[in-house]
């Protein structure tokens, strides 16, 4: 059923009787059932909490989680002009002219 | 009346500061370091946290860092190269506050061709990227030790590289696990609610299947150490609390995708996700481990990576595992002896601290044998090698492997209980579906199924991890730091305790001075101990520390004579302080039970000072207070000097041997071992590793945890030597702890299985008591140990 939904229109979801989800939805005027509004819901709601799910699989497997100590110090770091100037990035920034 | 404090270090300056731009040094190694970092204006590092430097005691020679030169072991420790930029990871055990970690990442500030430095607190390493043409390897190890964060290297990083795979894998599994019990959970709601029967079928079957795509990679993946260990255990006939909580992770994954394909809603599902979370989240606070602490040193971790080898005239540094026995060797000061040697040239004084805790140089003569693991002090010696590295005397010893590892943590506790408690388990689910396959054989399967869900011993499993998990979080901040959490139940089966003695029951660096002669006048004590300043022999520390007295006077024609003693002239007047031999020439006698350094003026024979090994603080209260409730055992490698006093301490009971080699030791605690005892070995050197690797317990003593302590099963620091009695008897409380989540976790396991066995369990009820029975043994668990820790450990 989901793949039956085309992009058209805004419309408030009524949800049962007492219930009403006050939701942005595109969907065909057609196709539009409370079944639909609820899955494309869980949908977003998976692929938001799975986008959650892979940045932390990443963060451990980068190693962000290896130290939980300097980082919270490093931060507190003032940072000095030196650092910019050895940089090589900043080096190719510039051309020459 | 204390001196300043010192601007670097913040150590006591005494009398006489190294004052440099009106600031107050302790010495000149502080001093250089401060002036090294004014001169790049890095005045910062002192401000973060003041006085935060490192106070090196000996200088470190020029070439210490010479091996970083040789292309072979250079391969070995970069971790990465291309020729023109490289990595390196070095080990920094000083590496203590934020300021260290200011410094070590502004070391671009120090040396331009370092492109980036960054830190790893826990680890105490630092990562370094540094371009090979401006730089080498050995220079970055040089700039690094100028200012006092000196890099260890050993032969057993080199050997071992890699990173914690395992502890991330962990964490991912936990993540993959929470996710899925937190989407689960909201699936399920709607059925829990009133009206939640109103739901439509499609809706239950979305909901359904969705759980059943997110519960597989719980179940298959976050879970699958369960089912693994379970299996080993099976394979070797043992009953481990793995077992129930598979099987009721089975039951739960099977009873659910059952009511998932029949269209009944979604069954447990949130149950089991939350079931393996809380499961894991147990074994990730258990095995939080102290990184930078290494309990499973063997010489390896001791030897240096390189040596100088002579050959024939030419000197080469060459990597320690191409030694051959034949092959001379030259010694430097303060270097190693790698390999059973002999001595070829030279005058030999050899410090065995890290082998015997006893940190008073011996002298060798020509042809002497010299066993590995003694430290050169004074000038280079040149020596053959008689015993390659692999085969010399200590070095087998410490090889051995303990093999009580593997056995240990299968034949623990809960595994005990976990055998009764799965039996009995298996009982009522089979009676249950006995007398429930009379009536109606579907709701027997379902009374099956449900006691094997509501008996999974989740909180069980808990209570351990908890509880040990925070008794050992609570030694590690009082300085006993333990490796693993099993310890804790080892510790307190304990019947025996053995101690070593020297470095273990005395201090390996403070003595007690006395003097024995002609009365010395303070003019005198002031001059001896001007002379004593100079030099760097631990006995000098020790009189130069004891004497009350000013060294205001300045020594000329000063000559430190290695394994002799020292000479000098203060006022016209010769002063002459060593060993007999060199002062009054008489041979030494070797049955003295004290260190004596004789002392002569202007050629007048004056007596000499006795140094003796002090006894640490606390230890009679700590004696007294252990042969209460152990045996107590004590296994020396001196001569029997001090037995009467130690037997006094020890009292009458208590079995004291002197004379003891290492191997001696090792045998006597495996004949205890064998006569059914728990032993708990003390030790501090390495002729004590044997001893530790074999005991039931092994604990270390160390000055500093993060260096030289032998293979062990836990470190405790030297000043907390007056706990170990807390320490070991605390184990006691946690222990009753366990005893009491259990009591709770069975109440509620008993609630559970009634409903069980009358078929009226639900999904709700489930999905209410399973989670509330883990969070307040948990609870419970954190609690009681860190109240009963605040009582019991001072």
């Amino acid at each position: 059923m989901l793949f039956r939904i085309f992009l058209n229109k805004l419309y408030f979801i009524q949800l049962k009787d007492h219930f009403t989800i006050f939701a942005v939805v595109v969907v065909n005027k057609n196709y539009i059932t409370e079944m639909s509004a609820i899955i494309i819901l869980i949908i977003l709601g998976i692929v938001v909490a799975g986008g959650f799910l892979v940045a932390f699989i990443w963060a451990v497997r980068s190693g962000q989680y290896d130290d939980d100590y300097s980082p919270s110090v490093r931060m507190l770091f003032e940072n000095k002009k030196h650092k910019e100037d050895t940089s090589p990035s900043t080096e190719n920034l510039n051309p020459k002219q | 009346m204390p001196g300043q404090a010192c601007v670097h270090c913040g150590a006591d300056c005494g009398k006489h500061p190294v004052i440099w731009e009106d600031k107050p040094f302790c010495c000149h190694g502080c001093k250089t370091v401060y002036q090294i970092l004014h001169e790049k204006d890095m005045g910062e590092y002192y401000k973060i946290q003041p006085m935060s430097g490192i106070r090196i005691q000996t200088e470190s020679q020029s070439n210490k860092f010479a091996f970083l030169d040789n292309e072979e072991l250079k391969k070995q420790i970069l971790d990465f190269t291309d020729g023109n930029i490289s990595k390196v990871k070095f080990f920094v055990p000083s590496i203590h506050c934020a300021s260290c970690i200011w410094l070590l990442e502004h070391l671009d500030t120090l040396n331009p061709a370092i492109s980036y430095s960054a830190v790893n607190f826990p680890k105490k390493e630092v990562y370094i990227t540094f371009r090979n043409d401006q730089i080498s390897l050995r220079q970055i190890a040089e700039l690094l030790a100028a200012i006092h964060y000196i890099p260890e290297i050993t032969l057993d990083q080199l050997e071992k590289k890699g990173s914690n795979k395992a502890g991330r894998n962990l964490l991912v599994k936990i993540g993959i696990a929470a996710f899925s019990f937190m989407n689960i959970m909201m699936y399920s709601f709607p059925e829990y609610l009133p009206g939640g029967d109103l739901l439509e079928q499609d809706f239950k079957d979305v909901f359904g299947w969705l759980s059943f795509i997110l519960i597989l990679p719980v179940v298959f993946y976050s879970a699958s150490d369960y089912f693994l260990t379970a299996f080993k255990g099976l394979k070797h006939k043992i009953i481990s609390i793995d077992i129930p909580i598979t099987l009721g992770i089975m039951a739960l994954f099977f009873e659910s995708s059952y009511a998932v394909f029949s269209g009944n809603g979604i069954g447990y599902m949130d149950s089991l996700a939350g079931l393996v979370f809380f499961l894991l989240i147990g074994k990730w606070y258990q095995g939080k481990t102290y990184e930078a602490l290494s309990f499973e040193r063997d010489y390896k971790s001791y030897f240096p990576v390189a040596i100088t080898r002579l050959n024939g005239d030419r000197e080469e540094i060459i990597p320690i595992k191409n030694l051959h026995k034949g092959d001379r060797i030259l010694v430097r000061n303060q270097e190693l002896v790698p390999a059973d040697a002999r001595l070829i040239k030279g005058k030999g004084n050899i410090d065995y601290a890290f082998v015997t805790g006893e940190s008073i140089p011996v002298p060798k003569q020509k042809d002497d044998f010299i066993y590995a693991g003694g430290r050169q002090v004074g000038s280079s010696i040149e020596l053959e090698v008689v015993n390659e590295v692999e085969q010399s005397y200590l070095t087998q010893l410490w090889n051995q492997k303990d093999a009580r590892q593997t056995s240990n943590s299968l034949d623990n506790h809960i595994n005990n209980i976990s055998q009764y408690f799965t039996i009995a388990v298996l009982v009522i689910a089979f009676s249950a579906f006995a007398f429930w396959s009379f009536h109606d054989l579907n709701t027997a399967i379902y009374v099956f199924t449900s006691v094997l869900i509501i008996a999974c011993p989740c909180a069980l499993a808990l209570t351990i991890p908890f509880t040990f998990g925070n008794t050992m979080r609570v030694f590690g901040r009082k300085g006993f730091y333990l490796k693993q959490t099993e310890v804790i139940e080892q510790l307190h089966k304990t019947t025996t305790l053995v101690f070593d003695k020297t470095g273990t029951l005395t201090l390996s660096r403070k003595m007690a001075v006395a003097f024995e002669g002609i009365k010395l006048s303070a003019e005198m004590l002031d001059k001896v101990k001007s002379m004593v300043r100079h030099s760097s022999h631990p006995l000098s520390a020790s009189l130069y520390e004891h004497l009350k007295a000013e060294p205001i006077y300045e020594a000329t024609h000063y000559e430190e004579i290695p394994g002799m003693g020292l000479t000098g002239l203060i006022e016209g007047e010769r002063f002459n302080l060593g060993s007999r031999q060199f002062v009054l020439g008489i041979p030494e006698q070797s049955d003295s039970k004290e260190s004596r350094v004789y002392l002569s003026i202007s050629g007048k024979q004056c007596g000499y000072f006795s140094i003796k090994n002090v006894y640490r603080e606390g230890l009679d209260i700590v004696i007294n207070d252990l042969k209460l409730h152990y045996d107590l055992h004590l296994l020396s490698g001196d001569n029997e000097a001090e037995k009467a006093h130690l037997q006094a301490v020890f009292g009458s009971e208590a079995i004291l041997k002197f004379n003891q080699s290492p191997t001696d030791k090792k045998a006597y605690v495996e004949s205890l071992k064998k006569s059914g005892k728990n032993v708990l070995m003390i030790g501090d050197g390495l002729n004590d590793a044997g001893a530790l690797a074999v005991s039931n317990t092994g604990i270390s003593i160390a000055d500093d945890v993060f260096s030289f302590s032998p293979a062990c099963d836990a470190i405790l620091e030297s000043s907390k030597f007056a706990q170990l009695n807390q320490f070991i008897r605390f184990t006691k409380t946690s222990f009753s702890i366990v005893r009491l989540s259990f009591f709770i976790s069975f109440l509620y396991n008993i609630v559970g299985l009634s409903f069980a066995v009358m078929a009226v369990l639900s999904p709700l009820f489930a999905a209410i008591l399973m989670p509330v029975s883990s969070v307040s043994v948990v609870v419970f668990a954190t609690i009681s140990t860190r109240w009963m820790a605040g009582k019991k450990l001072k």
